[in-house]
């Protein structure tokens, strides 16, 4: 198996679940929370993803973040080099790709946390954000968990929108699933097959742990 | 103590009807305000207003001169500081959290030591001082209760909500926690409003009541004088028609209580385990008038008297007699013609002992 490939394809995943956690729990708290007509607008574009071509939206990224762009010179200037064929720009890329598997499973625990609790926080003093980290965050922890692994293991088997805007680069932007469609058109079955098996593998982990998770509520705390 | 919470908001809802409420309570340590209504007067949004968890859409707050919702200026404290304690109808304890982590929720200022010595204080007063270190789910009704009431008493809260408090707990266990509930709100020291449409539950927490019903407050007073005397008609179907004499239990003997209330000895049945101060009522349809000749006025739960009004409600009449105390019969037409029930009338107010519900007001240990 391609060794640097597979360190570049948990190195992308771990950074991409990252900022995902990061921007994807304040965006799912709005979603979860918010009486806007917007919601559904933000909905909707956080579930493009899902449905569009991963090709369509590595095009978009490559036209938006072209060198002669405003966009594509902040990113240079940001990072120093141009957006296509990096792995900064892959990771941009990730993180769209990826975003409606975290904020959906994120949005719909947090807004399975009893609004009552989140008012009896409030009379008892504590700021919204507070009430975020000691109320809300410790009762939707698994859902939490469960987008962020779904996120992990939805980016460690993109394909399309990495060849978009990545390329083929190795140690850059040569994922796994990258090398896997580069063993078979060079007929190398064998090392196609190992790579194959992995994926296939660490995907079925994946969602062996994710429905684990869901089918457990609070199960450390209301056991005794 | 003497401070003074006045009320005049207004809050419309999409689809439903608008709640209006403007009433001037004053306030002191320990005393219990009833915020009385039937399903859809308001009260619950009336004390989601008081919390802060919802703003007027017109009207104002005030509290002991701070403003703390002006719809006009659009001024709002925030419920964090209000200091306000708000139990929830199902208690909403921290499901994550130990009864311990619960109760020191509101202290995250209070420095450790001091905030460990406060939790342990109010464990103790509570009785749940066994109970710090079981998560919520392994308490009992009456135990979350307790634990949800120390959890708002411990950040010491200038006013406490409390939103139909015993609905959520089983029969028996409602039954127990009445008198429980009182004697707990009036140690806390702190001045209490409770929102409920429970008769019994108004009779046996509050000291004085308001009642809410659609467009507003209809009347403010003293718990058995709402009851006995309902300002109009729609107050009066609201609380029902109900005799409630302020007494005090004076002899429990074979399953009986007997309860002095002013002049008047009414014998009733023993609601158990309580004695003191105890209200009992007799609701009007259960009141027998007869001639004041015939037996002597020895007998249990004979009260001799003179009629002092008479109102005619449709094919019933509605008569007030003097017994020492007031109380109100509900007698069809016929029968009050018939004994020629008019103001100055001397009769005998008869009422079965099974008809006299004793609510007793606090519990025998505790005051």
């Amino acid at each position: 198996m391609d060794l640097q490939a597979l360190r570049l394809s948990l190195w992308l995943a771990t950074l991409t679940t990252l900022a995902l956690v990061l921007l994807g729990l304040p965006l799912a708290h709005w979603l979860a929370t918010t009486r806007s007509r917007l919601r559904f607008a933000v909905e909707a574009v956080v579930a493009l993803p899902i449905v569009l071509p991963p090709t369509v939206l590595g095009f978009y990224l490559l036209v938006g973040l072209a060198p002669r762009t405003a966009a594509g010179r902040g990113f240079e200037a940001l990072l120093g080099h141009p957006f296509p064929f990096s792995f900064a720009g892959l990771l941009v890329a990730s993180v769209l790709y990826s975003l409606p598997f975290a904020v959906q499973p994120f949005a719909a625990a947090l807004s399975g946390v009893d609004r009552r609790l989140v008012e009896a926080a409030h009379t008892l003093g504590a700021s919204p954000l507070a009430t975020f980290f000691r109320v809300t965050l410790p009762l939707a922890w698994h859902g939490v968990l469960a987008g962020a692994v779904l996120a992990f293991a939805h980016t460690l088997g993109e394909f399309g929108v990495v060849l978009m805007v990545g390329g083929n680069v190795p140690g850059e932007t040569r994922t796994l699933s990258i090398a896997l469609f580069e063993q078979v058109e060079a007929l190398d079955y064998a090392a196609a097959n190992r790579t194959a098996a992995f994926l296939l593998a660490a995907s079925f982990l994946v969602l062996v742990a994710v429905h684990a998770l869901q089918q457990r509520r609070f199960p450390r705390w209301d056991a005794r | 103590m003497g401070r003074t919470l006045s009320l005049d908001v207004e809050r419309r809802f999409a689809a439903g009807p608008v709640v209006r409420a403007r009433v001037e309570l004053p306030l002191q340590g320990g005393l219990v305000t009833v915020l009385f209504g039937p399903s859809g007067s308001g009260k619950t949004t009336v004390l989601r207003l008081l919390a802060g968890l919802d703003r007027p859409d017109a009207g104002e707050i005030r509290m002991a001169g701070e403003t703390w919702a002006d719809a006009a200026t659009g001024a709002f404290v925030p419920p964090q500081r209000r200091g306000v304690g708000l139990l929830f109808q199902d208690h909403a304890l921290f499901p994550h959290l130990t009864v311990a982590g619960n109760v020191a929720f509101g202290l995250s200022a209070t420095p450790r030591a001091e905030r460990a010595a406060r939790v342990r204080e109010v464990a103790q007063r509570m009785g749940i001082a066994e109970l710090l270190d079981r998560r919520p789910a392994a308490l009992s009704g009456g135990q979350r209760q307790r634990a949800a009431l120390a959890r708002a008493l411990a950040p010491r809260p200038r006013l406490l909500l409390l939103d139909e408090p015993l609905s959520a707990l089983d029969a028996p266990t409602r039954e127990r926690l009445r008198g429980e509930l009182r004697a707990l709100l009036e140690s806390s020291g702190v001045p209490a409003i409770v929102v409920t449409h429970d008769r019994t539950e108004a009779l046996a927490l509050g000291d004085r009541m308001v009642v809410l019903a659609q467009g507003g407050v209809r009347q403010v007073g003293p718990v058995h004088e709402v009851f006995s005397a309902p300002a109009d008609v729609e107050v009066a179907r609201i609380v029902g028609t109900e005799n409630v004499l302020p007494g005090r239990i004076a002899a429990r003997e074979g399953g009986l209580a007997t309860v002095l209330a002013g002049a008047v000895v009414l014998v009733g049945v023993d609601p158990g385990g309580l004695e003191g101060e105890a209200y009992a009522c007799v609701r009007a349809e259960d009141v027998v008038l007869e001639d004041a000749a015939p037996h002597g006025s020895s007998a249990q739960n004979r009260l001799p008297g003179v009629v002092v009004a008479r109102l005619e409600e449709g094919p019933l009449v509605r008569v007030a007699v003097d017994c020492g105390a007031r109380l109100v019969a509900l007698v069809t037409r016929r029968s009050a013609d018939a004994l020629a029930l008019v103001p100055g009338r001397a009769v005998v107010a008869r009422v079965k002992a099974p008809s006299v519900r004793i609510v007793p007001r606090a519990p025998a240990a505790g005051g």
